[in-house]
């Protein structure tokens, strides 16, 4: 539902991405993985808009979305949770929660059953978004994406610097939404996280598409993760 | 008391421009050197609708009001959207950009508007005496001195302010526009990412932000004169102001404002204006040093 072909993409005259390939079908979860400064961030900036190819297509849905206007992207239903969180910082976890209501004008059912799925959030609504744990921030970050009800969620490193506990609690929400039909995009240095969700995994290298592998391969043979993602 | 409403007046009319500058820098990061101009250019449409508008200065005045932040505002989004967002707001070509705005705007003003200063009537001057306390013989007594009045027009100035002032709190803290406005200012590429038009957003603000110098150069242009030059001087007491106040900060601005705004009444009144500059200076140069942030400033720079 969510593809990428040929793309070329980067910062001005920095070129980071080489003819670049991904996709992601309706419940299906694709891990990518990659060194640091492989391209996978940009890659999904490219995806949202937010980086403009300087060829290739980016389809949704039969839709080729590259051209379109970055705000008008998030509307059709792609949910993005970023790097690094990205929570806007000032704004309380209920004011984040509302953006991301705001979207796609979705309304109070969809904000309650985000909150059912994340209860500490409820708790801390009044709460500046950084005065909020390291785990409450990335829970702040995935409702708030989830806000969307979005049919295809693109996770940049979701669990860097967490602790297991939440690690789990995000694997188990990837899992409930691929149950519930969203495609998922998930971009993952650790190997037992990858392992745990991954229907497919697309190792990229200096932007390129290293290689492409379902999980029942690697798991007969592991060594393209020690290949492409070890040092 | 007369320096107290004086000073009073200087800081809501300031406060309303510096306010414009803050909120353009804040959520667009662009510092516009033209923002003086729009000032002027509402001084100089509140006296050609004056003119217009002819006899009745009331009339002329609330006519004004309307006038010149939606002319000056449109001129604003124009310019946003023919210059700013082409140059894809970068720091330092928007502060070439805006320079050149700035003497496109005097220019203009000089050509169509003339060299001359030009009164506008106020719509109602009633002068108003203020009652003071005095210890007399017989206890304390109101009594009425000749040297404390002032015209109902400088309170009129002031009580507008303070409720253009509310406005735009109530705006930014209690509604989706401000939720908008606040989140970009923040972060504006994940606000993009969760669906807000970034490019009109900015185009708004900056409008928004032109609006306010105008409507502030409407309330003060029967007390002063417009004047094609005359934006040189909110220009840079706005900058004063932004810079003690702390960026994005709207209790900051309004406090900077009254303190920059009263002590320029006060010391001005009691001593000389030059003075009044010189400690508004020394003042920025001890928040730079001490506080870079601003007095309420929360972001580091
Ligand atoms: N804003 C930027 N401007 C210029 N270059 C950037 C920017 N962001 C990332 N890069 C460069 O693009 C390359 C890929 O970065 P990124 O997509 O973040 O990698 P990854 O997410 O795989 O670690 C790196 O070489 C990085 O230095
Ligand atoms: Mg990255």
């Amino acid at each position: 539902m969510l593809k990428l072909s040929g793309i070329n993409a980067g910062y001005g005259k920095n070129q980071v991405l080489f003819e670049l390939d991904l996709s992601v079908d309706k419940g299906e979860v694709l891990c990518v993985m990659g060194r640091n400064g492989a391209g996978k961030t940009t890659a999904m900036k490219t995806i949202m808009g937010l980086i403009q190819p300087n060829s290739g297509q980016v389809e949704f849905e039969k839709r080729k979305i590259s051209k379109l206007a970055p705000h008008t992207i998030p509307k059709l239903g792609i949910g993005y949770i970023p790097q690094g969180r990205r929570l806007f910082s000032e704004l309380t976890v209920a004011e984040n929660i509302e953006i991301g209501l705001m979207t796609r004008k979705k309304g109070k059912a969809t904000r309650d059953k985000v909150l059912d799925m994340f209860p500490r959030l409820g708790e801390r609504l009044k709460q500046r978004a950084d005065t909020l744990s390291g785990g409450e921030q990335q829970q702040l970050a995935t409702a708030r994406a989830l806000c969307l009800e979005p049919s295809v969620l693109l996770l940049d490193e979701p669990t860097e610097g967490l602790q297991p506990s939440m690690t789990a609690l995000i694997r188990e929400t990837v899992l409930t939404l691929k149950g519930e039909g969203v495609g998922i995009i998930l971009v993952e240095q650790r190997e037992d996280a990858v392992r745990a969700v991954a229907d497919r995994v697309a190792f990229i290298e200096n932007g390129r598409n290293a290689a492409t592998h379902t999980i029942e391969e690697l798991t007969e043979d592991p060594s393209p993760f020690r290949k492409h993602v070890g040092i | 008391m007369l320096a107290l409403i004086e000073g009073l007046v200087q800081a809501a009319v300031l406060s309303l421009t510096a306010l414009g500058l803050s909120l353009v820098f804040g959520v667009m990061r662009v510092v516009n050197v033209a923002h003086g101009e729009f000032f002027m250019l509402g001084a100089v449409i509140a006296w050609w609708v004056a003119t217009l508008v002819g006899t009745n200065p009331a009339l002329g005045f609330i006519a004004a009001l309307i006038a010149a932040p939606i002319i000056a505002g449109l001129i604003a989004v124009i310019t946003d959207w023919l210059v700013l967002k082409r140059i894809n707001y970068d720091p330092e070509a928007t502060i070439v950009a805006t320079i050149g705005l700035l003497y496109i705007l005097q220019q203009s003003v000089l050509m169509t508007f003339g060299p001359d200063a030009r009164p506008v009537e106020a719509p109602f001057n009633t002068r108003l005496a203020i009652p003071w306390i005095e210890n007399t013989d017989a206890g304390w007594a109101l009594y009425w001195p000749w040297g404390l009045s002032t015209t109902s027009y400088k309170l009129f100035v002031i009580v507008a302010a303070i409720a253009l002032l509310s406005l735009i709190w109530y705006i930014m803290s209690r509604t989706k526009l401000g939720l908008i406005l606040r989140a970009t200012q923040l972060d504006s590429e994940t606000a993009l990412a969760f669906g807000i038009p970034v490019e009109r957003v900015y185009a708004l603000v900056f409008g928004i932000g032109a609006a306010l110098a105008a409507v502030a150069a409407v309330l003060i242009v029967p007390i002063q004169q417009a004047h094609y030059l005359m934006g040189a001087d909110p220009l840079l007491l706005s900058f004063i102001v932004v810079i003690i106040g702390g960026l994005g900060s709207l209790r900051g601005t309004v406090i900077a404002a009254l303190i920059i705004g009263m002590s320029d009444g006060i010391i001005s009144v009691f001593f000389t204006p030059t003075l009044a500059k010189i400690m508004a200076t020394l003042l920025v140069a001890m928040v730079l040093v001490y506080r870079p942030q601003g007095l309420f400033g929360t972001r580091r720079v």
